[in-house]
């Protein structure tokens, strides 16, 4: 069991690594989509098959594995855009960095002074890493939908960290806390798509410097 | 009891959904903020559940957070009737659902007990303030939507992150995983102290980001400069008393664990920190709007280093809060006046206001005065209730830094206010119909003003019961 | 030991051809041709070396070096690792230094041989060989850290005969999955297939490494291919060496499961070279770096 667990970690690093270094947007929700799925796996793999991980497990793989990328297909259809332009640091050094931050949170993590349950599981070093990996994302992509994307992953960073937490929080706020999401990732297409349209087709948010001192 | 106090304003949201009629959805507004006021005030005088895994509860903090939630949104839905009535080209369903929805979910973040519970409050308020500030449509109000949307969002997973370390503390410290506060305050002596820390710096800045202390704030600006005035007061004394609410739950917590002087030290730096900021950015600033968000900025401040300072300047930080609320209730709505009527909210393009827009550009005015901390608004007594609390505790510096920039602050804001208020009128020689001030329109900005002004001349009993008993959940219990 | 070396070097000269027909048999299937025969590099090879050369006059001795070196090169190297059941005939601590800089010296002769001709095209494919090795060695060296570190022996051949006892090991599972993964794409690279070269394009603009070889002819032209061969057949091996069986009894049967590792593995490359495209020039740095993180990510993934 703990060797399953392992494993879709370790392809939830790999698919961060991925989003990092692709500029393909369709590839990229599909891989944050994958991300989302797997995550909603571990739950009931981590603690028990009980109702509370079953709900949070199907709720989970429903939202960010079916709905939410959905909605993103959808906006990037609307939108008619298909590729990233250039991130603000470039490819490689991104890569890079993200290569970077997952080991310091593999070094980092076994540090923390955990509980000796949590001690060589590899579930906060791979929380550490995504959440490195979408705070990248956010700030170094220039299109709004890629930064959206980069929302995403963090959130699955906070996800893979709460999973040890399971029992602090009820299936009711757990509920609340992926439809929120969803409403969140739901406003921001529609915020996109108005973008789209008062800046000439483009979700390029380096046009969005018109408020300034 | 407490549910309906949250599920009446959904109630009515819905309701708004699926009415039809475009002219019978505003006057749901003022019905709904008005019965919430009503129940607000009957819920008030009662303590707390007791029990540890509540998940709604109302106690001082809570109480006072609700009363000034419900007073401003209650005043501003009669503006709102009248805002709406001048703009009835542009569809307001989607509007006035969120209206409701915002203060349903600023209710639930007053009386959640849950830490889970308020975040959820939280980030419903950040998602559906978002299509508030999008109202008037250009390109500047995206842009300022995109931002807020993204900043709060991220600072607020950021608290996420800060309560799951909290409950890692718990689970470490405890032995289960509880969030519920009534708990964590029971048990603080036993949570994990370096987890608790981190914790509690990651609930700082995520919850600061919403509550725009510097440097987290700089999503301010544009959000309240595009946004229209409704909206503008409705965020500035709304939504930063809910965000600051959650930050004082850190606090309590910390408290509980000890902790308290890291966690004042903390709240301290992002306090003058944000004092600096409004000083600097507030000189010279030719937009109204934008002006009145440096100023939100510098008292959120004023209410940060209030409550890191402890004592005397807690009981005026809480009452700081109340006043703050109101009167940038008050300015902002007015700005929202006097900007519809020149049709540009820049300094430059609007002079001399008080001779068109006597009511409107006189709150502003007073408001002005009132905001910066002048007698005899309250604003002044609450201010100095804090300045003596900095003195009593020993931080002689500290006093005169505040006392200085908000000098600063106020000179800076009065050099762009009373060229737009007083002096010659500009552009006079109009062609069409302007906004000229109603009842609807004026009268709440001048009700607020009031209310400011006469507290400053007595606070009822309650009311400072009220604050008193808030100031205290914040200190070690003896 | 004589018969181990006769096996050895049976398998080194005969198999490599048949590797190449493989690939090209598994494209032409998938794209629904006949292809040409199994044995057909062979064939190529005999006649070949029946021909007469024609060389430029620009050329120098270099020119004539390239192909020999590119020959004697995998040669060497295969002396190295272990095929299947046969152990490897030269083993020393760090030999795996030796193996990765005798591709990098064969490299140095062709690209000195492409550029002793003067001609433009080979200089371009030239410099855009030299770039995707630089990028792609980081990543070898990274992979054989990983193995060094699972087996514990800094030479080539207890290093890969051991590799089967760890498979199964869960701490060396994942990260022995990345650095097989990331071998397999430097494989495609340092062989200049799919994705990073087009084997089978006549357009020079667009080619790598036959560019580099365009003005050879005859029994020169017979070595590089004859050499190209061997060369995947060396670098295969120390990839199927990741997914041998634990040993069974006797040496033959071990070789034989090698021989068709060998074969499997060359049927994959057909299938990933008919299934993608051949990558933009500009996008095959990002890969090659992406491949590096990767197996750094292996290698912190072990070191944990």
């Amino acid at each position: 069991m703990a060797n399953v667990v392992n494993i879709i970690l370790v392809a939830v690093i790999l698919l961060n690594f991925y989003v990092l270094g692709t500029s393909r947007l369709g590839a990229c929700v599909q891989a944050v989509a994958l991300q989302g799925a797997l995550l909603s796996l571990l739950p009931p793999l981590v603690n028990g098959w009980s109702i509370h991980g079953l709900g949070l497990a199907g709720g989970a793989f429903l939202l960010k594995g079916l709905i939410i990328p959905w909605l993103l297909l959808r906006a990037i259809r609307q939108l008619r855009i298909k590729r990233e332009i250039e991130p603000r640091i470039g490819y490689i050094p991104t890569l890079v960095l993200g290569t970077v931050t997952t080991a310091a949170a593999f070094i980092f993590g076994d540090q923390l002074p955990l509980l000796p349950a949590h001690l060589h599981s590899m579930i906060i070093p791979t929380s550490l890493a995504t959440l490195a990996a979408g705070f990248l994302m956010l700030i170094t992509r220039r299109k709004a939908i890629t930064q959206v994307l980069g929302y995403l992953i963090f959130e699955n960073g906070i996800f893979v960290f709460g999973i040890l937490l399971a029992e602090a929080m009820p299936l009711m706020v757990e509920a609340g806390v992926l439809l929120d999401m969803l409403v969140a990732i739901f406003v921001m297409g529609i915020v996109m798509n108005h973008i789209n349209r008062e800046f000439s087709s483009s979700i390029d948010t380096d046009h969005l410097n018109l408020l300034r001192e | 009891m407490l549910e309906t106090i949250i599920l009446l304003p959904a109630a009515a949201a819905l309701l708004a959904g699926l009415l039809p009629w475009a002219r019978l959805r505003p006057l749901l507004v003022p019905a709904t903020a008005l019965a919430h006021l009503v129940l607000v005030c009957r819920a008030l005088p009662a303590g707390l559940p007791g029990t540890e895994y509540a998940m709604l509860g109302i106690d001082a903090l809570g109480g006072l957070t609700l009363l000034v939630i419900s007073l401003l949104y209650a005043v501003s839905s009669l503006y709102a009737f009248g805002y709406l009535r001048c703009h009835q080209e542009w569809d307001n369903r989607i509007f006035i659902c969120c209206l409701l929805l915002f203060l349903s979910a600023m209710s639930l973040a007053a009386l959640a007990r849950h830490l889970g519970l308020l975040w959820v409050a939280v980030e419903t308020t950040t998602l559906v303030s978002a299509p508030l500030i999008y109202y008037n449509r250009n390109k500047y109000s995206i842009e300022a939507t995109w931002k807020y949307l993204l900043l709060c969002s991220v600072g607020i997973a950021l608290a996420m992150l800060g309560i799951l370390f909290v409950a890692y503390a718990d689970l470490k410290g405890y032995g289960e995983a509880n969030i519920q506060l009534d708990h964590l305050i029971k048990n603080g002596f036993l949570l994990s102290r370096p987890w608790l820390r981190a914790g509690f710096v990651f609930l700082l800045v995520g919850f600061g980001t919403k509550m725009g202390l510097a440097p987290l704030h700089t999503w301010k600006p544009d959000a309240y400069g595009e946004a229209p005035g409704l909206v503008g007061g409705l965020l500035a004394g709304g939504l930063t008393s809910v965000a600051f609410l959650a930050i004082l739950r850190a606090m309590q917590i910390m408290t509980a664990a000890g902790q308290q002087a890291i966690a004042r030290q903390c709240l301290l730096a992002l306090g003058v920190t944000s004092l600096l900021f409004a000083a600097v950015f507030v000189i010279r600033q030719h937009d109204i709007k934008r002006m009145l968000a440096y100023s939100s900025v510098e008292h959120m401040g004023i209410l940060a280093i209030g409550v890191a300072v402890g004592g005397l300047a807690t009981y005026g930080a809480m009452f700081h809060l109340l006043n703050n609320a109101l009167t940038k209730g008050a300015l902002f709505m007015c700005a929202g006046n006097i900007h519809r009527h020149y049709g540009s909210k820049r300094q430059c393009e609007i002079l001399g206001s008080l001779k068109v827009l006597p009511v409107s550009a006189g709150v502003f005015l007073a408001g002005f005065l009132a905001i910066a901390g002048s007698p005899p608004f309250a604003l002044f007594l609450s201010e100095f209730t804090i300045l003596r609390g900095i003195f009593n505790t020993g931080h002689p510096v500290l006093c005169y830094l505040f006392i200085l920039l908000l000098v600063v602050i106020f000179i800076g804001m009065g050099s762009t206010v009373i060229p737009v208020t007083l002096g010659p009128t500009y552009g006079e020689e109009v062609e069409s119909p302007r906004y000229r001030d109603t009842l609807l329109t004026a009268g709440p900005p001048l009700l607020l003003l009031l209310a400011v002004f006469g507290l400053g001349l007595y606070l009822p009993e309650p009311l400072r019961l009220l604050f008193e008993n808030a100031a205290a959940a914040l200190e070690v219990p003896q | 030991m004589l018969t181990h070396l006769l096996a050895h070097l049976l398998l080194l000269f005969v198999l490599p051809p048949l590797l190449a027909g493989v690939i090209a048999r598994t494209k032409a299937v998938i794209a629904g041709r006949r292809g040409a025969p199994l044995l057909q590099l062979y064939f190529d090879l005999w006649k070949l070396f029946r021909k007469g050369m024609v060389i430029s006059s620009t050329t120098t001795w270099v020119f004539r070096a390239g192909p020999v070196i590119g020959l004697a090169v995998p040669v060497l190297a295969s002396l190295f690792i272990p095929m299947g059941g046969i152990r490897a005939p030269i083993s020393f601590a760090g030999d795996l230094i030796l193996f990765v800089y005798l591709f990098g010296l064969a490299r140095f002769f062709t690209v000195l041989a492409a550029l002793d001709t003067g001609s433009s095209f080979e200089g371009m494919g030239a410099a855009r060989e030299v770039t995707f090795s630089c990028l792609a060695e980081p990543t070898i060296f990274v992979i054989f850290i990983v193995l060094a570190r699972i087996s514990g022996s800094f030479s080539l051949d207890p290093m890969l005969d051991s590799l089967q006892n760890h498979i199964a090991h869960p701490e060396a599972g994942v990260p022995l999955l990345l650095a097989g993964v990331c071998l397999f794409v430097v494989l495609l690279a340092e062989n200049c297939r799919i994705p990073f070269d087009d084997p089978n394009t006549h357009l020079e603009l667009t080619m790598i490494h036959e560019v580099m070889v365009l003005d050879h002819s005859g029994p020169d032209l017979a070595l590089i291919l004859y050499g190209a061969a061997m060369k995947f057949l060396v670098m295969g091996a120390v990839l199927v060496s990741f997914i041998m069986p634990p040993h069974p009894a006797s040496w033959f049967m071990e070789t034989a499961a090698f021989t068709s590792g060998l074969l499997l593995l060359a049927v994959v490359v057909g299938l990933v070279e008919s299934a993608m495209a051949r990558l933009r020039l500009i996008r095959v740095p990002q890969l090659l770096v992406g491949t590096s993180l990767l197996s750094i990510f292996a290698l912190v993934l072990l070191l944990r």
